[in-house]
């Protein structure tokens, strides 16, 4: 076979997936090298939307003057108590209300990584309402330490009870008996 | 079992087995889950870190079908010992250089290892042998519906199962297959065809995950998102391409064997007499001469070599795998040696040093 732009013959076949589309190409050595290193040129791949920062700065650059950006990245997670800024900064959430608190700004975010907002697939077996019921022992033991710091012990006696009766609360919404077998 | 056991034994997923395990080195699925009561790991102080481990090591005990686990204190082991864990592809490099309260619970035959505080608070992942995408998912999605029957994960109506950095919220899942592609890298296909994987939003990584060189030729092909799609859905994104990669491989290799038959035969030989005779040898240059070999065997090149064997020394002849089998720490040059001694061990016909053209 010879190569398709010249008369020398054809040593590289190179086969291109594009959504599904098969293309080949029958090339000589040097034709091929050209023809690789021009494709490589192109627009680069890794659109920013694969990356979280890409993501983030595209988002932020889109909606926010500078003043509406500080005042976002103040915001902070009742919960956890990270702010947005430190989000940004180590991009890693803080807590599973982060998701709650930062909704706003991550809604966008996460739509535009994954093209959707909507989870579809597995579920935890119990509802996921007790998930938010534990997710409250973060902010107390959060109170608890900081009570503890400013030596509020009464308080901090207080919050430790409660994180207690919290820890050691049986999961009501847990499969009734787990011999019932699954679903 | 002891973790020192780990090193003798070869993993399960290496015995070359299961759908096109010619090209197809192994399968794995990941999940990435959290406890809800307890901060994402950036945002931990030292006692909660401390708290998830204990937690989640107490509640797998309490699980009989988990009982039989190696559970290992990733905090206390010694570097080498971690850097072997990552070798073995048990636990991620992050997990290996991270600080602090950690572990990871790891199956007898190594088909399954649950990380516990690495990214997210449990990074549960099974590997198999081949091509093998549904019999992975079952089995880590069982073992997901296992811990979770004690313990509370976060989930969200709509964002699914909640993770700490926002590209693996939803169902928290990674489905790679690695394969082995030396004939699209010989005729130098291989660009053009990660581009096109990419443009469909899949990712593609060497052989140690993120930012890890393709050495050996081996590529792993991920998923990149995880919500908005089933579990099924996301399997299938990444199995659908992976039967076109393997024609794709084959062709070449047909191409090869076709058109330069006797190149190849060459240099399939001189890979195969560089290992069995080498007196010091870099790990890459290993990789690389592996992988040649790899092939050949495949391509019937190479007689009474099993692939089984190959897959393994990939792995066993990884510096703290080195280390570990000869049960002293090694300089550089002290490994180049010793795993020139140990590629003739399991290369040599007879094993015993004597060249192999004898027969």
């Amino acid at each position: 076979m010879r190569c398709q732009m010249c008369e020398r013959p054809a040593t590289f076949h190179i086969t291109e997936l594009n959504d599904g589309e098969v293309n080949e190409v029958h090339l000589c050595e040097e034709h091929a090298r050209g023809y690789l290193a021009q494709s490589e040129e192109e627009t680069p791949v890794a659109s920013s939307s694969s990356s979280l920062a890409g993501a983030l700065a595209q988002q932020l650059e889109l909606g926010q003057t500078a003043e509406e950006l500080a005042r976002l990245d103040q915001q902070s997670c009742p919960v956890c108590g990270i702010t947005f800024y430190q989000f940004r900064n180590q991009g890693r959430l803080g807590c599973p209300h982060d998701y709650v608190a930062f909704d706003n700004e991550l809604e966008p975010l996460i739509s535009n990584i994954h093209g959707a907002t909507q989870h579809k697939g597995k579920r935890p077996r119990h509802l996921p309402a007790s998930g938010e019921q534990r997710t409250e022992l973060i902010k107390l033991r959060r109170e608890m330490k900081e009570a503890v710091e400013r030596e509020d012990y009464e308080r901090a006696s207080q919050l430790r009870d409660e994180i207690r009766r919290l820890e050691d609360e049986p999961r009501e919404d847990a499969p009734a008996s787990e011999t019932e077998g699954r679903e | 079992m002891k973790f020192n056991d780990l090193a003798e034994q070869s993993s399960a997923w290496l015995r070359g087995i299961g759908p096109e395990s010619d090209i197809v080195i192994s399968t794995r699925v990941r999940l990435a889950r959290n406890l809800a009561e307890f901060p994402f790991i950036r945002r931990c102080t030292d006692h909660d870190r401390a708290a998830i481990e204990q937690t989640v090591h107490r509640r797998i005990d309490e699980l009989p079908e988990l009982k039989d686990l190696l559970y290992v204190d990733v905090n206390v082991l010694p570097s080498v010992d971690r850097q072997f864990l990552v070798e073995r592809q048990l636990i991620s490099r992050e997990h290996a250089e991270s600080e602090g309260a950690r572990a990871v619970a790891i199956d007898q035959q190594e088909n399954y290892s649950l990380m516990v505080n690495e990214e997210d608070h449990l990074r549960m992942q099974v590997i198999r042998s081949g091509l093998d995408l549904e019999a992975a998912w079952e089995q880590i999605g069982n073992i997901d519906d296992l811990i979770e029957q004690k313990v509370t994960f976060a989930f969200h109506e709509k964002y699914g199962y909640l993770t700490a950095c926002p590209t693996n919220v939803g169902t928290g899942m990674r489905v790679s297959v690695m394969l082995h592609l030396p004939a699209l890298v010989m005729t130098r296909q291989i660009e053009k065809v990660f581009r096109s994987l990419q443009k469909i939003n899949l990712a593609v990584r060497g052989l140690y995950g993120e930012g890890s060189q393709a050495m050996g030729d081996f590529y792993q092909i991920s998923n990149q998102i995880t919500l908005g799609r089933t579990e099924e859905e996301l399997l299938n994104q990444v199995g659908e391409v992976v039967p076109a990669l393997i024609g794709y491989e084959r062709k070449a290799r047909d191409y090869l064997v076709r058109e330069g038959h006797r190149d190849l035969h060459d240099r399939v030989s001189r890979a195969y007499g560089i290992l069995c005779t080498a007196q010091t040898i870099s790990s890459e240059e290993t990789m690389h001469l592996l992988s040649s070999v790899r092939m050949g065997v495949n391509l019937g090149l190479i007689e009474d070599l099993e692939i089984p064997t190959i897959n393994k020394l990939f792995i066993h002849t990884q510096p703290a795998h080195l280390q570990k089998l000869s049960g002293s720490e090694l300089d550089t040059s002290a490994r180049n040696i010793e795993r020139a001694m140990y590629l003739q061990r399991n290369l040599r016909p007879d094993g015993n040093g004597n060249p192999a053209e004898q027969n």
